[in-house]
């Protein structure tokens, strides 16, 4: 029982750090006129990947998305880091909370070898 | 000003809601009225504190700080909605027996009134810090900003409504049953919070995801609709879940609810005369 939790754990935080060593793209997304710039960006499959979200307005901005959970404040001329993924095939939607006709996708599609 | 209106609206009815079925689960407790009370001017103030160091919080824990702090104040508010049920399966019964005539004189030392207080805190805070945010970029714009406060007072009176008709609509329900629907109301707040805070710490890259889009039931029920809100507040609704907040939900649930059944068994056993 306890050996079993031990081997729980140690999968566990194998398989955080293996998450954590391989969060290596950067991906930036910046608001400029309260809209995404880029307002689609593509994404490989399985790979967890980090966006740096940057307002350049003078207005504070929420980049959120019901579809990858995810929702960061940016105040104004600042910048903020989110981890998304790894995520499955398919679009995935996010918006401006603050600022609601702002939207833009990420889009996941395998890659074409 | 509407578009304003909206957005001070949707996340001033997330603490409403929860503020509204903390004070209906909490009905009969002498003091909960000033402990709720003295949880929203704190949160107030909290939210004005958390807007002012956005910048701070940023770029605290290498850019992660708000993330963390989100995370941090959603399981204060899981532990103190656990809290506060696993009382209530042992003073419920009691509860229910006195609301109608003077009040239930709790105890002290046992109280969850501190509880109380916290929960209010944090569901006001988190929500206000945004609204804070959001207002003081225009109050310091000049004519347009005017309108802009004007937007946000009315979003801000809407969504104090609708917590008070959450509230009115619970107090309809016969004694019989009202505990046990707040009861089951604040565990599902407690296990929706649970996974929202692991989405925030998956968010920070600390927590793996296990899977994204378990389901996706987005074509159903729009999470950004009115009702798919209201759901994602009382019991957690989300329409393209990950596998960490599914785990979170579920281990938070049968926590609370293992926890509860033994209280509450240990208590009757202890004093049989009281229940019924």
């Amino acid at each position: 029982m306890r050996r079993h939790t031990v081997r729980l754990l140690t999968a566990i935080l194998l398989w955080v750090a293996a998450g954590a060593a391989f969060a290596a793209d950067l991906i930036t997304l910046d608001i400029k006129a309260q809209a995404f710039e880029p307002k689609e960006f593509s994404v490989p499959v399985g790979v967890k990947v980090e966006l740096v979200v940057r307002n350049d307005d003078d207005l504070p901005a929420e980049f959120e998305s019901y579809d990858l959970s995810r929702e960061v404040v940016v105040p104004a001329h600042s910048q903020v880091k989110v981890y998304i993924g790894p995520l499955d095939a398919g679009r995935y939607r996010f918006f401006n909370d603050f600022h609601q006709a702002s939207e833009g996708w990420v889009v996941v599609a395998a890659a074409a070898k | 000003m509407l578009a304003t209106a909206i957005v001070v609206f949707r996340e001033v009815i997330e603490a409403a809601l929860i503020v509204a079925i903390v004070l209906g689960a909490s009905r009969g407790i002498i003091g909960r009225g000033r402990w709720v009370s003295a949880g929203i001017l704190l949160g107030v103030t909290g939210a004005a504190l958390v807007a002012v160091f956005a910048g701070v919080i940023n770029d605290s824990f290498s850019g992660n700080g708000q993330a963390f702090l989100n995370a941090g104040i959603l399981l204060a508010a899981v532990g103190m909605l656990g809290w506060h049920n696993i009382w209530m399966s042992s003073h419920g019964r009691s509860l229910a027996a006195d609301v109608k005539e003077v009040g239930y004189a709790v105890q002290s030392g046992s109280r969850p009134l501190t509880a109380l207080m916290i929960i209010t805190l944090v569901a006001v805070m988190r929500e206000g810090s945004e609204v804070v945010l959001f207002l003081w970029a225009f109050a310091t714009g000049g004519m347009s900003g005017m309108s802009m406060l004007a937007g946000g007072f009315v979003g801000l009176v809407a969504g104090v409504l609708m917590g008070v008709g959450l509230y009115l609509g619970l107090l309809r329900i016969p004694m019989r049953h009202f505990f046990s629907v707040t009861g089951w109301l604040v565990l599902l707040i407690a296990a929706g919070l649970a996974a929202q805070a692991a989405s925030f710490l998956n968010q920070a890259g600390v927590l793996p995801a296990l899977g994204n889009s378990l389901w996706d039931t987005s074509g159903i029920l729009s999470q950004g609709s009115l009702v798919g809100q209201m759901l994602h507040v009382m019991v957690g609704y989300t329409a393209r879940p990950s596998g960490i907040q599914l785990l979170f939900y579920v281990v938070t649930l049968f926590t609370i609810l293992t926890l509860m059944h033994w209280v509450g068994r240990h208590h009757r056993s202890r004093a049989p005369a009281r229940a019924s």
